[in-house]
């Protein structure tokens, strides 16, 4: 995340000096740069993160009493939606992209990403499909409200809202797809000689994967919510029981896409954690072949566990214990990371710096996160838990500890690169605290109100639920406010450019290419003569 | 790049090959559909509305046509000037059946009187299986003067009833409920 880029700074490696880009504006929006559009994936990741945040804390601004205070149970409803769609489709997935846009190509020692006029065309359509969604607040009807699943038949009932919804998840699907098409051509073609795939960082394998998964299943939401529309507007009834159609079709058919989605957003975090641990204990990745496995089986994997989202449909018998199983084998390679991760740390020289700090952080609260999921995966326990704060418990012990934290890590980590400018080191271990301390006392007692039966999506709840409510409202206003330190710390190094200078390798167990043969900051252009890999 | 146009020809033919996987699993999605529909069809998942029975006069499947159950009625009138029976002394029933038996009252007074039907059953234990979807017991009844009044009430037999329970007696008694028949007693 930076302004980076000085454009004179680039001496070093280029020396031709051919490029009269735009200044101002107008340098941004024609930019085909991989570092500028990784910039500007990362800062419009962080907006819609605040977004995100400003309705999430409405929702537990609402939830912190029993009873209707604030908003209205219609706008609750809207709330919670687009609560979800802004995070899992504005902010996590948007910032790993800008990840791999910065990193990919410094970390393979390829000069910019295959297709660079249309990485600049894939950032471009979110912020118009982040307009169109957040639009739909101001038309008759309001915002979709059918959750950010939009389960068919509510989705086939809203108003005007459901349509813009649809088309932004159109818009930003098809910037996902470009922007994996891009992914893979570049790592596939565009690799520095010697860099065979095995020894490629495990962030480049790992965002490969994701990209495959994106390719795959990307295509089936956009079918479901294409089918979802000719529902609403001309006559199809895929989803409509009264022409005939099937509402749980809608499930089947969303949770193929939205399982494998799960896995979209936590590869790239494994992959940047498997950077960050091995840098900080000073030792390499342990088990690498194991990692790269591991994460393969984790994606095929993760195309046969769809109906553990579905357990109440009423499967048959035999689907119910295919899905459990299926589910709980997910686990297996899960578990062979973590433990590569604990077995990386063993006996290593450890410092813990933030990047550490955040990843040492994620591996603990992204494993209870695993572990409520394998409880999820019980069908007979689900039966239970289906649609209560429980889940909610698990998905964001997996989500916000999982991958927000390896966002927050890879960040840290990656901004002496950005920008030049070491981050400020106190406040950086603030920040970890501080998040740490108050998403547990958000979340954490999200599994007490599941266990006791409190519905999610409601707005008003029985006076049982009082204190853990109260106590999740006030770590989320907590956790809401440290980010804006973590806004303070990324616009002290990039925008105010205080502190001090990065150099070109500030971590000393950190060894792949854009600290070994990059100074920093990383020059605009970098890698116009690939470097030999042996 | 060490080769840029060779590498940017083969990024191109990457570009295609990927760009139709997504087309392919865009139809994928419609694909599932009626493969899914075929699924259930085949699995029995959606017998309710399965072409054809959809037409067929719904069945009531919960009925035991195995045996058969004697209903007998009777009524009785406490301290009330109504005249009370039933239009048959007896009916078959299978359990599960659902039934409405008739039962006819007459007011005999020149005022009108208001009574409240209490049931009761023979064997006792029959109480639990017997379910009355409607009944003039539910509600206190006022006749006017002289009214004769036809009264309906519906039940099912559970067919969980024990085999051994060949007949059930339902017996009604009219209470006066105004409390006239107080009034009458005391003076
Ligand atoms: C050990 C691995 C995991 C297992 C066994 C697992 C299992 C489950 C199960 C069974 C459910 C359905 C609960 C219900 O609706 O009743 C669920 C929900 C969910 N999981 Fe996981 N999970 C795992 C990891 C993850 C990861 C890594 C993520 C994302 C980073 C994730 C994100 C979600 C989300 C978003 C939902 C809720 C979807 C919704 O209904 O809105 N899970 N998980
Ligand atoms: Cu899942």
């Amino acid at each position: 995340m930076s302004a980076v880029i000085d454009t004179h700074g680039h001496g070093h490696t280029d020396h031709d000096g051919h490029e009269h880009h735009p200044s101002g504006l107008m340098r941004w929006v024609t930019t085909t740069n991989h570092k500028d559009i990784g910039t500007m994936y990362l800062w419009f990741s962080f907006t819609m993160l605040l977004i995100g945040g400003v309705l999430a804390l409405t929702i537990r601004a609402e939830l912190f009493e029993p009873g209707l205070q604030i908003v209205n149970p219609e706008f609750f409803n809207q709330l919670t939606t687009m609560h979800g769609l802004i995070m899992v489709f504005g902010a996590i997935m948007p910032a790993f992209v800008g990840f791999a846009n910065w990193q990919i190509p410094l970390m393979i020692g390829a000069p910019d990403m295959a297709f660079a006029r249309m990485n600049n065309w894939s950032f471009w359509l979110l912020p118009v499909a982040a307009l169109l969604l957040i639009s739909s607040f101001f038309v008759p009807g309001g915002a979709p409200a059918a959750g950010w699943t939009i389960y068919a038949p509510l989705s086939l009932q809203m108003g005007p809202g459901m349509d813009l919804g649809i088309f932004a998840l159109h818009i930003m699907g098809a910037s996902s797809i470009m922007g994996s098409i891009n992914i893979i051509t570049t790592i596939l073609n565009m690799r520095a000689p010697g860099m065979t795939l095995m020894k490629m960082p495990m962030f480049v394998w790992t965002w490969l994967i994701t990209a495959y998964l994106l390719i795959a299943v990307m295509p089936v939401l956009a079918g479901a919510i294409t089918m979802t529309l000719t529902d609403r507007h001309f006559g199809t009834s895929f989803f409509n029981a009264a022409g005939g159609g099937d509402p749980v079709m809608f499930q089947h058919i969303f949770w193929f896409f939205g399982h494998p989605e799960v896995y979209i957003m936590i590869l790239p975090a494994f992959g940047i954690i498997s950077q960050v641990i091995p840098a900080f204990a000073r030792k390499p990745l342990f088990g690498y072949a194991s990692m790269v496995y591991a994460t393969s089986s984790i994606a095929i994997l993760s195309f046969i566990v769809w109906a553990h989202h579905m357990f109440t449909v009423g499967l048959p018998t035999a689907g119910l214990l295919f899905f459990m199983y299926a589910t709980m084998l997910i686990a297996v390679p899960t578990g062979v990371k973590v433990f590569n991760w604990l077995a990386t740390m063993w006996q290593g020289s450890m410092t813990f710096e933030t990047p550490m700090l955040f990843a040492v952080g994620f591996i603990f609260v992204f494993t209870m996160g695993g572990f409520t999921g394998l409880m999820l995966a019980i069908m007979p326990v689900d039966v239970q838990m289906q649609d209560t704060y429980y889940v909610v418990a698990h998905f964001h012990y997996v989500l916000v500890a999982g991958s927000l934290f390896a966002i927050f890590a890879g960040t840290y980590f990656w901004i002496p690169k950005w920008t030049g400018i070491m981050y400020d080191e106190t406040l950086g271990k603030w920040h970890f605290w501080l998040s740490l301390v108050f998403f547990n006392v958000t979340f954490f007692p999200m599994h007490f109100l599941g266990l006791a039966g409190m519905p999610r999506r409601i707005p008003d709840y029985a006076s049982q639920f009082t204190e853990f409510n109260q106590i999740a409202s006030v770590g989320a206003f907590g956790f809401g406010l440290t980010q804006l330190l973590f806004l303070y710390i990324v616009l002290k190094c990039s925008v105010l450019r205080k502190g001090e200078k990065a150099p070109a390798r500030p971590w000393e167990g950190a060894d792949t290419l854009e600290w070994t043969h990059l100074p920093s900051p990383a020059p605009y252009h970098s890698f116009h003569e690939q470097p030999e890999v042996k | 790049m060490n080769a840029p146009a060779a590498a940017s020809a083969s990024n191109r033919r990457m570009l295609k090959k990927l760009l139709v996987v997504a087309l392919g699993m865009f139809g994928f999605g419609f694909a599932m559909v009626p493969f899914y529909n075929k699924l259930c069809e085949v699995a029995g998942l959606r017998e309710l509305w399965q072409p054809g029975e959809a037409n067929a006069a719904a069945v009531n499947t919960q009925v035991d046509l195995t045996r058969k159950v004697t209903i007998e009625f009777d009524s009785n009138v406490r301290m009330l000037p109504w005249t009370f029976k039933p239009m048959a002394s007896s009916v078959e029933v299978h359990p599960g059946e659902l039934t409405q038996m008739m039962y006819e009252v007459k007011n005999t007074l020149n005022e009108p009187v208001t009574g409240q039907a209490v049931p009761s059953y023979g064997p006792r234990q029959a109480a639990l299986y017997f379910n009355k979807l409607q009944c003039f017991c539910f509600t206190q009844q006022t006749l006017a003067a002289g009214e004769v009044r036809q009264m309906p009430v519906v039940f099912v037999v559970d067919p969980a009833l024990p085999k051994d329970i060949g007949t059930i007696t339902l017996s009604y008694t009219f209470f006066r409920v105004d409390g006239a028949d107080r009034k009458a007693a005391k003076g």
